[in-house]
């Protein structure tokens, strides 16, 4: 069975077999093939796993993973296997390819890949999903090697044509030239032939000194259409005699529809049909206005079922509990438990973050047309082949009549990969006879999102006489996310994605112990920008902080110093002390105070350090004036993009640091909206300075990072401000009930 | 029937007094550039311009906009403020996911033409009822400076 499949069945609820090794090697024979398309153009497939049966030939041996084609007008297409959802992967994907095959960027075009897991997988997470700061990491070297090979090819093609050799003959921009006479033919010229001819074994990629694409700032190519209204969101398709739905799920998670009165709902204009599935109702409307009214005129009687009395509070009660139970051992160095046994001097304390929702600007929404042999789904998703095998499974189509029509993602940040919404828009198709789109509320998106799980938190240290942790015990207690979406990764009690960040800190410590133990609340959890190493950095950095005042040594300093094995990592440190003028004193604000904090991680592949600094007004509110960020994310393929990835990320990192949770009553969640569930605004956003350590490593993720630095920069600055530790997040809430 | 004029073109509408002209532009008349984000005036996604001044279309209902003109995203462009702005935006390479981005340009141009060289307290009074959370904030603050000709901040982008 495949690895996919095998997550496609754990979102179905089929236990999985243990997991299969994802191979990131590629065979050169069979990674790249040539194969003329539609009789007149050069398609070039290539796959990143190497093995397998093409689409395109049938005697070949491998699969492909996304391609180029290049018709005969040289018109480039590259099938995008990542989605785009803020994060500049429409931009950063073909820069890879079109360094190599000597094409302007701004000309290439760009179609969603289908679902097709054998041939759109990603390198680093084994399926074809978009997510975990992977996507220029995995297909840097891949799309590099898939642009020189089809240039080779080119090259090849107009050396036959001229007879001569091809090392007489270079490419540029769209057009193989022959140097010592100048003749020149372009690529749409050279693609018939150039598909007749074999694929090299070695392609030699540039050396990043010749680069003339990656490491420039190229524009954004999906700006056009996003800032003139015609970008096409999932929640902006429309299909002939399509009807419009919304619908209102269990306010508690688990609970079943008793009974519906709908007289007075039938009543409301445009209102069509009233549909009941398992634990939701759906008003069908002409739109939405009549959809949202038809709903309100319902009277639901809901069984809430067994977690009707829910609350935060008894969460919070049973994971303290059970963070006291045994453990599983993720990352054991020397002898902690002895040395902190021992007489150095220990440090510890107790970390909590909430539940937090992801609340997209574009709530969920999935449009469906169901027919008797067939469904298509227009949606934005994270995870087109999740969505196919669990809409095949509820419709017992085969997955090739489920059609998935993938569309740019109103912000994803870990939501997108789930297929909830999608899942409950078939089961209600299945009852209505036209096409239906889908909508949630902002009420219904926040109220039923998958939320970021709760996480406690159990933090040790032992100090020797100059204050230097001599041991180091982490014990991280929640939800795995792991054990539901990638069974087959969670194994020996580990949940990988839980641990990460703590098992793997740049400081130097001799003795380290880290545990897991799984706690599960009443219903899942999924992944929030920044996974495992946001929750871990919060806590081993604010930890790290507190290690340094008991010290009594400057924060910047105290990390320095444990940093000698990890260059990279005290480069950024360095940077961003000095860039933010660490050490000097913040300008008094009158009746409030500031302070500095900052952060260190290594995460994704990339060395982040941050500089917060904020004020904390009298009433304990928190504004964050600046942040000065610095990153060694390996070669930059896009620097705008760098900049723009840590300044969202920085800020959408702010909105959960100062105000982010989801809480509990009576097992219904407390927020709704943006009036209860706050984000920052433009007037609350701080000042972001992003300050770039040249590097010639390998490219590391981005999208992720900048908010997981964040918070306990935040926190630290906090302190720094105002004495006060916050071992519980949000920050506000918890300064306010400090004395 | 409720007859809506938006962007120069009227259209006769079969909807109740109160449908809110967010869903009247998009479910009706099929214009789908205007973003649906909260429905309750918190997020400014659905900002459109009402006779030039800037409203959110999810809770205003269509009676108000009887006999008045609608300018959407789709048309702001036709305007030389409004084309100032796009470009703004694409030059600073302010969109990231671009689903507020709508809502954000519709408020910018309605800031700039009631207050050409706008200060950062009036882009923070102006701009604050739109919610991005891709968190692109920064770039729009140095785009609209831009599309005032205060410029700061242009990417060298090619």
């Amino acid at each position: 069975m495949k690895f996919m499949d095998k997550v496609i069945e754990s979102h179905s609820g089929v236990t999985s077999t243990p997991p299969e090794r994802v191979q990131g090697n590629v065979n050169r024979r069979d990674f790249l093939k040539l194969s003329s398309l539609l009789g007149a153009g050069l398609m070039l497939e290539f796959s990143f796993l190497g093995a397998g049966c093409s689409k395109f030939g049938e005697k070949s041996s491998f699969t492909p993973n996304a391609f180029i084609h290049i018709d005969e007008d040289g018109l480039v297409t590259l099938v995008a296997h990542k989605v785009e959802m803020g994060q500049g992967t429409y931009t950063s994907m073909p820069m890879l390819i079109a360094e190599e095959l000597e094409i302007d960027v701004s000309k290439v075009r760009l179609e969603h890949a289908e679902p097709n897991e054998k041939a759109y997988a990603d390198p680093l997470l084994g399926g074809q999903l978009t997510g975990g700061s992977t996507s220029v990491r995995g297909a840097w070297k891949p799309l590099r090697e898939a642009g020189a090979t089809a240039r080779i090819m080119l090259i090849s093609a107009a050396a036959l044509e001229w007879k001569v050799d091809p090392k007489t003959c270079r490419a540029e921009n769209g057009e193989v030239i022959h140097i010592p006479t100048d003749r020149r033919l372009s690529y749409g010229d050279l693609v018939n032939e150039a598909a007749r001819l074999p694929v090299p074994e070695v392609v030699v990629l540039k050396d990043p000194k010749d680069f003339k694409v990656i490491g420039k700032p190229i524009h954004r190519l999906d700006s056009p259409s996003k800032v003139n209204g015609t970008a096409q969101f999932g929640i902006d398709v429309q299909v002939p005699d399509m009807k419009i739905a919304t619908v209102s799920a269990s306010p508690v998670f688990g609970g079943k529809i008793v009974k519906v009165s709908d007289e007075k709902a039938k009543e409301v204009k445009g209102v069509r049909q009233i549909v009941l599935i398992d634990n939701a109702v759906a008003v069908i409307a002409d739109h939405m206005w009549a959809a949202k009214q038809g709903l309100a005129a319902l009277d639901i009687q809901w069984d809430d079922g067994e977690n009707a009395s829910f609350t935060s509070e008894s969460l919070a009660k049973d994971i303290a509990e059970a963070s006291k139970g045994k453990a599983a051992v993720a990352k054991k160095v020397g002898e902690p438990g002895e040395v902190m046994a021992g007489s150095g001097r220990k440090i510890e304390a107790i970390y909590e973050q909430p539940f937090l929702a992801h609340a997209t600007m574009e709530p969920m929404n999935c449009t469906v047309h169901l027919q008797a042999d067939s469904c298509d789904i227009w949606v934005g998703t994270q995870v087109p082949t999740i969505a196919q095998g669990a809409v095949a499974k509820l419709t017992g189509l085969p997955p090739e009549k489920v059609k998935i029509h993938n569309h740019l993602l109103g912000g994803g940040f870990g939501r997108r990969l789930e297929v909830d919404f999608i899942a409950q828009a078939v089961e209600i198709a299945k009852q209505v006879d036209s096409p239906i789109k889908v909508v949630w509320s902002r009420e219904e998106d926040i109220q039923h999102d998958m939320y970021r799980p709760y996480y406690y938190d159990r933090i040790s240290a032992s100090l020797d006489e100059h204050g230097k942790p001599i041991a180091w015990s982490h014990r991280i207690t929640g939800s795995s996310i792991m054990a539901r979406f990638f069974p087959a990764y969670f194994k020996d009690g580990i949940d990988p994605d839980a641990i990460e960040g703590a098992v793997n800190l740049p400081y130097s410590t001799p003795n380290v112990l880290v545990e897991y133990i799984r706690h599960e609340p009443p219903f899942v959890t999924a992944f929030w920008r920044g996974v495992g190493p946001t929750r871990n950095c919060f806590v081993t950095e604010s930890f790290m902080d507190e290690l340094s005042v008991a010290a009594k040594k400057d924060p910047v300093e105290y990390r320095r110093a444990l940093l000698n094995e990890s260059p990279r990592a005290k480069a950024v440190l360095e940077l961003a002390a000095e860039k933010a003028g660490w050490g000097t004193p913040l300008p008094a604000v009158k009746g409030a105070k500031v302070g500095r904090g900052v952060s260190v991680l290594f995460a994704f592949g990339s060395y982040i350090a941050q500089v917060a600094e904020v004020t904390v007004s009298a009433d304990n509110e928190v504004t964050i004036n600046r942040v000065v960020c610095a990153v060694d994310c390996g070669i930059v393929v896009n620097p705008d993009t760098v900049q723009a990835q840590m300044e969202g990320g920085i800020i959408f990192g702010a909105s959960a640091a100062l105000w982010g949770e989801i809480t509990f009553n009576n097992g219904r969640a407390n927020q709704s909206n943006f009036h209860n569930y706050r984000v920052v605004r433009m007037n609350e956003a701080p000042k972001v300075e992003v300050y770039v350590v040249p590097s010639t490593e390998s490219p590391g993720g981005l999208g992720e990072p900048g908010t997981s630095a964040l918070m306990p920069a935040v926190a630290n600055a906090v302190y720094a401000a105002t004495g006060k530790r916050i071992r519980k997040l949000p920050i506000v809430s918890t300064l306010k009930t400090m004395i | 029937m409720v007859t809506l004029n938006v962007n120069g073109k009227d259209h006769a509408l079969d909807v109740t007094d109160d449908t809110p002209i967010l869903w009247a532009i998009r479910d009706i008349i099929g214009m789908t550039g205007t973003k649906f984000g909260c429905g309750m005036s918190l997020c400014g996604a659905c900002t459109v311009h009402l006779e030039g001044k800037p409203i959110r279309s999810c809770v205003t209902p269509v009676s108000v906009a009887a006999d008045k003109a609608i300018t959407t995203i789709e048309a702001i462009g036709d305007t030389e403020i409004g084309k100032r702005v796009q470009d703004a935006w694409i030059a600073s390479e302010v969109v990231q996911c671009g689903y507020c981005q709508s809502g954000q340009i519709m408020s910018a141009v309605a800031l700039l033409k009631e207050n050409p060289k706008p200060s950062d307290q009036d882009i923070d009074a102006a701009m604050s009822g739109n919610i991005c959370r891709c968190g692109t904030y920064v770039r729009i603050r140095s785009a609209i400076k831009q599309a005032a000709g205060m410029g700061e901040h242009v990417s060298e982008g090619v």
